[in-house]
């Protein structure tokens, strides 16, 4: 096996900045995602029809291979190629899809006597859903953002087949010349990125919602 | 370099009737690239399903599932598959191999839980009227946990389908090849071609897959009642 531990250190530098780039094409279609997800899954989960004809295209979306809407996006957008923000908006457009289900099933967790005490009680809409509907709910979305961080940080290597894709140059790097070093360098490192993240969401979940640290495992 | 895209004929690769035929043509690609898939999938299934059903029915290595369908999304499946490759060789047995280790995690979760999630009381019904554990399973927590089973099939073809777009990278076929020879020569309406189809393919087939689990669903709970997935239901402590 074709292995050379020194040529880590050689590029260290060059390391460092593709984790830095891996992390942020990885996390910020999490962030947008995020943002659009809440009210489009708040107003989904409020409709009964249109919830569920929305939520299979919603599917339909999710089912693209991650690498065709990575090929289509320049021509959605009208972007280079190379441009970065292809592969945020794609990645944005699979974590929407994602976490819009997680906050519809989340809503709709929240039994109906819980959200009718809260009226009866006098909450109004905007202070219900975010006192009473939301608490409840985000158990179920901390579990999508959960999933959708960690595929992000595996999908985000798969655009190196499109001239980007952070530590996946790393993959061609090494495929190119039968060099075992750097492949094994960013299977470590994004195993490493999604573990690490997965764990801070757990840490934020847990400090967000201390009354489910009770529960057993 | 791919310059702006404006103007350009997307559909031009696809309309031209020469690049649908001849061994590097595109039905030949689809027919590679649904092979890939049928047999990755079919090879994790094979495996996948028994491990499922022992699992659940026992209640134990209950904890083997749950790592796997954690680990599984984190693994990075081109650095996977840039390894197997070259450490194994460029034949299609690795790029198979490879692409069933993805499709195994889905299958064996689903597969466990439907077996465990089947109605108890139809289970104790049937230890009551006499089947042995063979038949409970056969009988009963197999054709309840169907739905589940076909839904884990789903995402596992889901996944190889997008996935299988990788193997051309490490010199496999399939409709990937259009995106690895349209990006070296710079061909967007090529790379495009290629997007596209295995796009079609990937919702072609998870609509097929879905149709196969509403049936299943209906069989296995004739009154309409929904049992399997209902998202109401969640357990909070499943997700905590």
């Amino acid at each position: 096996m074709n292995l050379d531990w020194a040529w880590i250190e050689r590029n260290l530098s060059m390391i460092g900045s593709l984790l830095v780039e891996h992390v942020i094409l990885a996390l910020v279609p999490v962030v947008i995602a995020f943002l659009i997800a809440l009210p489009l899954g708040y107003l989904v989960s409020k409709t009964r029809r249109v919830a569920n004809v929305f939520l299979a295209f919603i599917g339909i979306i999710y089912s693209i291979p991650s690498l065709a809407l990575f090929v289509m996006m320049p021509m959605i957008l009208g972007t280079q190629i190379l441009n970065p923000v292809n592969i945020v908006v794609a990645l944005s457009i699979y974590s929407t899809a994602l976490l819009v289900r997680s906050v519809v099933d989340g809503l709709r967790s929240v039994p109906a006597p819980v959200k009718q005490s809260a009226t009866a009680v006098g909450y109004g809409w905007l202070r219900r859903l975010f006192r009473v509907e939301l608490p409840l709910a985000m158990p179920v979305i901390f579990a999508g953002l959960r999933v959708v961080i960690v595929s992000n940080i595996a999908i985000v290597s798969v655009a190196v087949l499109v001239g980007s894709g952070a530590l996946g140059k790393l993959f061609d790097l090494g495929f190119a010349s039968y060099f075992y070093t750097p492949i094994i360098v960013a299977l470590v490192l994004m195993l490493a990125l999604a573990l690490i993240f997965d764990a801070l969401i757990l840490l934020i979940q847990r400090r967000t919602l201390p009354w489910l640290r009770e529960r057993p495992a | 370099m791919v310059e702006g895209t404006a103007g350009m004929n997307l559909f031009e690769y696809l309309a031209d009737p020469a690049n649908w035929t001849g061994p590097g043509g595109i039905w030949n690609l689809l027919l590679q690239h649904l092979g890939y898939t049928v047999a990755s999938v079919g090879l994790a299934a094979v495996i996948a399903i028994p491990l499922g059903i022992v699992i659940g029915h026992t209640g134990r290595g209950s904890f083997l599932v749950i790592g796997l369908s954690n680990a599984a999304r984190a693994i990075p499946t081109l650095g996977l598959l840039v390894l197997v490759v070259l450490l194994l060789g460029t034949g299609i047995g690795p790029i198979i191999g490879v692409l069933a280790i993805l499709a195994l995690p889905p299958v064996l979760t689903a597969t466990a839980a439907g077996i465990r999630g089947a109605d108890h009381e139809a289970v104790h019904a049937a230890r009551a009227i006499g089947m042995s554990e063979p038949q409970v399973v056969a009988k009963v927590e197999w054709p309840l946990a169907l739905p589940l089973v076909i839904s884990g099939l789903r995402s596992a073809t889901l996944q190889v389908v997008a996935t299988a777009t990788v193997a051309a990278y490490s010199s496999g076929q399939g409709l990937g090849r259009l995106l690895i020879t349209g990006n070296a020569t710079r061909n967007y309406p090529e790379m495009f071609a290629g997007a596209f189809l295995v796009a079609v393919l990937a919702i072609v087939l998870d609509i097929l897959l879905g149709g196969l689990g509403w049936l299943a669903r209906r069989h296995a709970s004739p009154g309409g009642r929904k049992m399997v997935h209902d998202p109401s239901k969640i357990p909070v402590d499943v997700v905590a």
